[in-house]
């Protein structure tokens, strides 16, 4: 058993430091080259990561997560190869949590999904179009399994809003920095500390900013407010850029590396 | 505060219908569902809104449009009494228009500058367009690559009217990757645009609201039909893509069980091949685009690619409410393949004179084969939801025309 989500945060507050959040799809560009990709991500530095699932109609998606989506599923991302992916990556010893699309997980079922990313050692899920007022069923299943529930605050999300969110949210708050979708931008929202300031108000938990993040500048920035700093286009960018896959595993260290010293402030 | 206090019951929340329906999107987009739900609730009760867009459909739509005997067509049809409900003759060649300039009155109360939209046909872009500029907004329309090259006359058509045309090359290049395009800018640019989604899908509230500007088909068509046949119809036909013109003229009905509700899917070349878009012969409950609702999807959810020779029901999903209507048998949903619609397309070509769209032509298709069922005693309502002109590139093809050819 890897740590869980609590107790990484617990650990990055003993050290004084955000916690670093790093993802990617799984089987992109294939099932055993995207583990190798996220080992690589941990072993240099990276605290949590976000296996993606791939999805016919990432809505919430940038160029370059779609791209990546689109190659993994010609590859044959199933929600198999990402549970068999989580299950790789936590006997490596990383702390995993999935990001899916709703449908997906109605398809496979909410108890058989829940079920299974439990016994391939799978920590939390962030579903990003998931309403709390559609969860009632995913609720009891990951409640059931011991499997936190992520879900997402927005800089237009109204205070009584964030407080529905926080009370079905467990593990950590999930602050879109900006309104807009995912992808690396030049500077990171000015709405992200005010949008986490406000959900601090409100809630416990820790809060973790993701969308736009992608230089070690940015994460310091970031980390300076915030419990974890969310990262994921600027890696599949790396990956769509480099020409083969030792090329691929060398530059998601380096930006790994690059972030963690970030997170720690440096 | 227990999780149970604060999370409603799915299903008995507003802008469910039966397990259907919902909302499922990202958080971003809340707060602007929450402020469109509100700026139509207040509207619709607004007897100011209510004149203005009642104002607008006399004088600029032409409403209330003619139901129209088709005797000739009737004859191929069993007999029947078949009425055609003139969504056709509306401005902008369909029935479209109805919702999209509801919406429009809406976005300027909600204080926006900005309408975007997606289109399959280009019908709900041209229309979108046509109210941006009457009423003074900007406006883009997403429309899937392959649908540009089908459909370049209603492209030209929005490029007139002052519109953006944006071709999506994503995904499978139609309606349902549009559909994803501008859900992006959306969320986005939210807080100056409104989204003007064009049929009875999507999030809460757009199946309820878009179903209300619509209802306007139903209430005509009842009203007309009880003059000229002093009785209800046995039947309403429609097609349906996303199904807004279906719901539009069955709402006038819905509480008359004796009259049935028929909407008739895009068969494509035929369920068998795979290449359709039948999501109640094909499909299975599931999310997409913001709804719970029947899907085209493989075993694992991913969205399955539809096809059609109609580009405005070539679409994976449908309006939650049709599955709804589906689940309880108040209405019954049947494909019509590409061979049998434009055989349809032709036969109202020939006895009506009258050129319908290939969407319509599913329904006039469907007219045929219940009409033959139901015997000449039956009247038979078919919504004719549009006009064929932007179709004529593609009917002359399937019929073998040679446009460059001199007669």
């Amino acid at each position: 058993m890897t740590a869980t989500l609590a107790e990484v945060f617990a650990r990055v507050h003993a050290e004084k430091r955000s916690a670093l959040i790093g993802y990617l799809p799984a089987g992109f560009p294939s099932a055993d080259e995207g583990i190798e990709l996220i080992n690589a991500m941990v072993s240099a530095g990276v605290d949590i990561v976000e296996v993606g699932l791939p999805y016919s109609d990432p809505l919430m998606d940038g160029p370059d997560i779609q791209s990546a989506v689109e190659q993994a599923l010609r590859a044959g991302a199933t929600p198999d190869v990402v549970l068999d992916t989580v299950e790789q990556i936590t006997a490596a010893g990383a702390t995993a949590v999935v990001m899916s699309y709703w449908n997906p997980i109605e398809r496979y079922g909410v108890e058989a999904f829940s079920a299974r990313l439990a016994g391939a050692g799978g920590h939390g899920v962030i579903t990003p179009d998931l309403t709390p007022e559609e969860a009632g069923p995913w609720i009891e299943a990951t409640a059931s399994h011991g499997i936190d529930r992520v879900f997402l605050v927005a800089p237009s999300s109204t205070d009584e809003r964030i407080a529905t969110v926080a009370a079905v949210t467990s593990g950590f708050v999930y602050a879109a920095s900006t309104m807009g979708v995912t992808g690396a931008r030049t500077q990171v929202s000015s709405a992200a500390p005010e949008l986490v300031r406000r959900t601090r108000a409100l809630t416990d938990l820790p809060i973790a900013v993701g969308l736009g993040v992608s230089t070690g500048a940015q994460a310091r920035e970031v980390a300076a407010y915030a419990d974890g700093v969310i990262v994921g286009s600027a890696f599949v960018r790396r990956i769509l850029q480099a020409p083969d896959q030792p090329a691929a595993v060398a530059a998601v260290a380096e930006l790994a590396r690059e972030l963690a010293a970030g997170v720690r402030g440096n | 505060m227990s999780i149970e206090s604060i999370v409603p019951t799915a299903l008995d929340a507003p802008g469910h219908f039966g397990p259907y329906g919902g909302r499922f999107v990202p958080e971003a987009l809340t707060a602007a569902l929450d402020e469109l739900d509100a700026a139509y609730h207040a509207a619709i009760v607004d007897p100011a809104f209510v004149a203005e867009l009642t104002e607008l459909e006399r004088t600029y739509t032409g409403r209330p449009n003619p139901l129209t005997r088709a005797a000739r067509f009737g004859e191929l049809c069993g007999g029947a009494r078949i009425y055609l409900k003139r969504e056709d003759l509306n401005h902008t060649g369909s029935h479209k228009i109805n919702n999209v300039l509801g919406q429009a009155l809406l976005t300027k109360r909600m204080g926006k500058q900005r309408v975007i939209a997606e289109t399959g046909a280009g019908q709900h872009g041209v229309a979108t367009a046509t109210a941006a500029a009457l009423m003074g907004l900007e406006c883009t329309v997403y429309m899937g690559e392959e649908d540009t090259r089908r459909q370049a006359l209603n492209v030209a058509r929005m490029k007139l009217l002052g519109a953006e045309v944006v071709p999506v090359t994503a995904g499978s290049r139609t309606l349902k990757d549009a559909i994803n395009e501008a859900m992006r800018d959306w969320v986005t640019t939210v807080d100056r645009t409104h989204y003007v989604l064009g049929t009875v899908t999507g999030p809460s509230p757009f199946p309820t609201m878009v179903r209300h500007f619509h209802e306007v088909i139903g209430r005509e068509a009842r009203e007309q039909i009880l003059a000229v046949e002093g009785r209800l119809p046995d039947a309403c036909v429609a097609c349906v893509g996303g199904g807004s013109n279906a719901i539009g003229l069955f709402s006038g009905f819905m509480d008359d069980p004796e009259v049935q509700l028929r909407g008739y899917e895009a068969g494509g070349d035929g369920v068998a091949t795979g290449r359709h878009a039948s999501r109640f012969s094909a499909g299975s409950p599931g999310v997409l685009h913001g709804a719970r609702t029947y899907v085209m999807q493989d075993e694992w959810g991913q969205t399955l690619p539809s096809h059609s020779i109609s580009a405005g029901l070539d679409y994976p999903g449908v309006g939650p409410e049709h599955s709804w209507l589906h689940d309880t048998g108040r209405a019954v949903y049947e494909p019509v393949d590409d061979t049998e619609a434009m055989e349809a397309f032709a036969a109202l070509c020939r006895t009506e004179g009258i050129i319908p769209a290939i969407e319509s032509a599913h329904a006039l298709a469907g007219a045929m084969r219940l009409g033959r069922e139901l015997g000449p005693e039956a009247v038979i309502i078919v919504n004719l939801s549009g006009r064929g002109d932007k179709d004529v590139e593609t009917a002359a093809a399937w019929f073998g025309i040679d446009l460059a050819q001199q007669p």
